[in-house]
């Protein structure tokens, strides 16, 4: 059984349709992303299968239980970590575990463990008296996923868990949701942090409500095989756009760092062509050379086609 | 089911209690509200000011003076001499009031004629100047019976000297005796009122911005995907406020008997209870509110559209009999009607169960009502 069904799934607010038509599934034990800039949908489809928003149309199910009919089930059955942080303020940590606890409704003789459990994990052991407004963001996200786990659910919905989070606290962040997923636990995330999308096992790139493309990190970089990607550093990067706007072969120019990325049909034709243009404009070409795209190049790059398919 | 409301329960006890904020909100505004009703607002008529103008300067005109001066409601200010100067007692305030004597008053009224007295009441306040004017009317209205009685005895007198000829003159006089609140004070009229104001005040506010806070900082939110019941969110979140209500029942009745002196001559306990049946309504107004406002902005200016009306239509300040009919017709939609004539009834009357059971009705009637609608809007779905 798939932890995640998602079939023909539609949510419409008015005449905006915030999702339209996902069908993906997702497996035990999997973490599952959820890419794409931000009102891509991410988080309405993330709240349908949570049973907080009610489908249009189509269907989902989670654990089995169906979104719109067997909400109360599914809530037996998830974690859930919000886009903004959702715990209290003005409760302590201790405090805060304990509302949750009862909340859930875990089992009385489960609790000093689950609490204690929760408490290491989020290496908060030693601040169980603080006021959770005292937290810093790394340690406030980390009680959050710890408060969601609490009744040990084995579907976890994390929307956007990372943002506004520093990337020290990030890297700490997936190593636990790694844990999380080696125990056996299924993982729905979604960010829009490109670089996160690494560690995940299978991803699902959202744009306008619908999903443009689904498969591993290696997988979607593997699709852009009918292009070329080029890392060109040259002396004057501004110019160099200008310069190589329209030359024949080259697909698209993207500032990146302190370089430019230029996709490209064909690697050594366009490569001279590139050269030739710029040396005859006397822009030095320190640096031209093949690379992997990159998460984000994929993700630019299949927005570009779904523009182009669009107009 | 009782676990998880005792888990809200707690945690809205431990965020009330820490937050300086809230403590001071749940136990000051009460304190203030019976402060302003027991000290300030006074409608009695004590020392009204009154300016006297004599245009007769006999004894009989100052006989009347004196029994203005002696019935303690009235303090002469001034004396004009002139149009000129009643008109700027007036003007500026000095005087509510001004009695005029016209010359030839006593004259008049030995030779049995009948004479006019005048009494220009500044109307500005509509109640004081009524008020002014029905004790100044009946002062002049005894003196006047007084008179007659005098003339009579000695038309009598005079008539038929020496022999014993019955010199009674009948009449009917009005000697009304006020029940319930003898000395009319509008303290004891307002004081118990405030119980019911205060009641709403807490509860419906407190109730609807606890929930939409909850809903402004994301909470509300994780705690829909909690297995938690919308009837045991309801009860956690409305519990607490009816438990801070009934300590205010409670304080208020206190510092009403201890400070204000006002009779309790029913129960306590049954007016404990209809404290709980007029929670009812006031905490499923404040839940209904929650379901309709996004955030704590709306909540408030909701609660203020809903209480102000309520307020003004309760008989709390403006009694209902005043109104036009149809308004009248309103008020008994109006569940703080009924708390208010609960209260009056209780405190002052003594009134029991028997007397009470109409209004009692009436509030659980609309306490189901109100209760019912807004469970079936609280719904854990963000659409």
């Amino acid at each position: 059984m798939n932890s995640v069904e998602m079939h023909l799934l539609v949510k419409k607010f008015g005449s905006f349709v915030a999702v339209d038509q996902v069908s993906l599934a997702v497996e035990k034990g999997e973490i599952f992303g959820f890419l794409g800039p931000n009102g891509a949908g991410k988080s309405t489809a993330i709240r349908m299968l949570c049973g907080l928003l009610t489908p249009t149309s189509g269907s989902a199910s989670v654990n089995g239980f169906d979104v719109a009919r067997e909400p109360e089930e599914i809530r037996r059955t998830i974690g859930y970590m919000s886009q903004k942080f959702s715990l209290y303020d003005d409760l302590t940590v201790e405090e805060n575990i304990d509302f949750f606890t009862g909340m859930y409704g875990v089992p009385r003789e489960k609790r000093a463990e689950r609490k204690r459990h929760v408490l290491e994990m989020a290496n908060l052991s030693d601040r169980r008296k603080a006021l959770t407004r005292t937290l810093s963001g790394g340690w406030k996200q980390r009680l959050a996923l710890g408060c969601a786990i609490l009744h040990d659910p084995p579907v976890l919905f994390l929307d956007e868990p990372t943002s506004g989070v520093d990337p020290l606290a990030r890297a700490a962040f997936w190593g636990l949701i790694h844990d999380l997923s080696e125990t056996g636990h299924t993982i729905f995330v979604s960010t829009h942090y490109m670089d996160e999308a690494e560690y995940c096992h299978r991803l699902a790139l959202m744009y306008r409500g619908r999903v443009i493309a689904l498969g591993t990190p290696a997988e979607l970089k593997a699709g852009l095989t009918e292009h070329s990607l080029l890392n060109l550093d040259s002396s004057d990067p501004l110019e160099t756009m200008r310069a190589l706007e329209g030359l024949d072969g080259v697909r698209d120019v993207a500032v990146f760092g302190g370089g430019l990325h230029v996709t490209v049909d064909d690697v050594e034709a366009t490569s001279a062509r590139v050269r030739e243009r710029l040396g005859a404009q006397g822009i030095a070409v320190r640096k031209l050379e093949r690379i992997e795209p990159s998460m984000e190049d994929v993700f630019v790059a299949l927005i570009e086609s779904e523009e182009r398919k669009a107009a | 089911m009782w676990e998880r409301i005792f888990v809200i329960l707690r945690k809205e006890l431990i965020q009330a209690l820490r937050e300086p904020r809230m403590r001071v909100l749940l136990f000051v505004p009460p304190m203030v509200q019976l402060i302003v009703f027991g000290f300030a607002v006074n409608l009695d008529v004590d020392h009204a000011r009154i300016a006297w103008m004599d245009m007769d300067r006999t004894p009989e005109s100052r006989s009347l003076r004196d029994r203005f001066t002696g019935s303690g409601r009235f303090d002469i200010v001034s004396a004009p001499g002139s149009e000129a100067e009643v008109q700027r007692a007036l003007d500026r305030g000095e005087a509510q009031a001004v009695l005029r004597i016209p010359q030839g008053f006593a004259r008049d009224t030995a030779r049995g004629r009948s004479t006019e007295v005048q009494i220009l009441v500044d109307g500005t306040n509509s109640n004081t100047a009524s008020l002014v004017a029905s004790y100044a009317g009946s002062i002049i209205a005894e003196y006047s019976v007084n008179l007659m009685e005098r003339q009579q005895r000695v038309k009598v007198l005079t008539r038929s000297p020496g022999s014993a000829v019955s010199m009674a003159t009948p009449q009917v006089t009005a000697r009304s005796r006020v029940w319930f609140n003898p000395d009319l004070y509008s303290r004891n009229y307002f004081v118990p009122g405030v119980i019911a104001n205060i009641i709403m005040m807490v509860t419906l506010m407190l109730t609807a911005l606890s929930i939409v806070r909850e809903k402004e900082i994301g909470t509300m939110e994780q705690l829909m995907v909690t297995p938690v019941r919308p009837i045991e969110l309801m009860l956690g979140k409305t519990l607490p406020f009816a438990l801070v209500g009934l300590m205010d029942v409670v304080l208020v009745t206190v510092v009403a008997l201890l400070v204000f002196h006002i009779p309790l001559r029913g129960s306590f306990l049954l007016l404990l209870f209809c404290a709980v049946l007029f929670l009812m309504t006031s905490l499923g107004a404040g839940l209904f509110l929650s379901t309709i406002s996004q955030t704590q902005q709306q909540a408030m200016l909701g609660s203020f559209f809903f209480s102000t009306p309520a307020f003004m239509l309760s008989g709390f300040a403006f009694p209902i009999r005043n109104m036009p009919v149809a308004v009248q017709y309103l008020t008994y939609l109006n569940p703080v009607r009924y708390f208010i004539e609960i209260v009056r009834g209780i405190f002052l009357k003594g009134a029991g169960v028997d007397v009470l059971w109409p209004q009692m009705a009436a509030l659980t009637i609309y306490g189901i009502t109100v209760l019912s609608l807004s469970a079936m809007r609280f719904q854990k779905k963000l659409d």
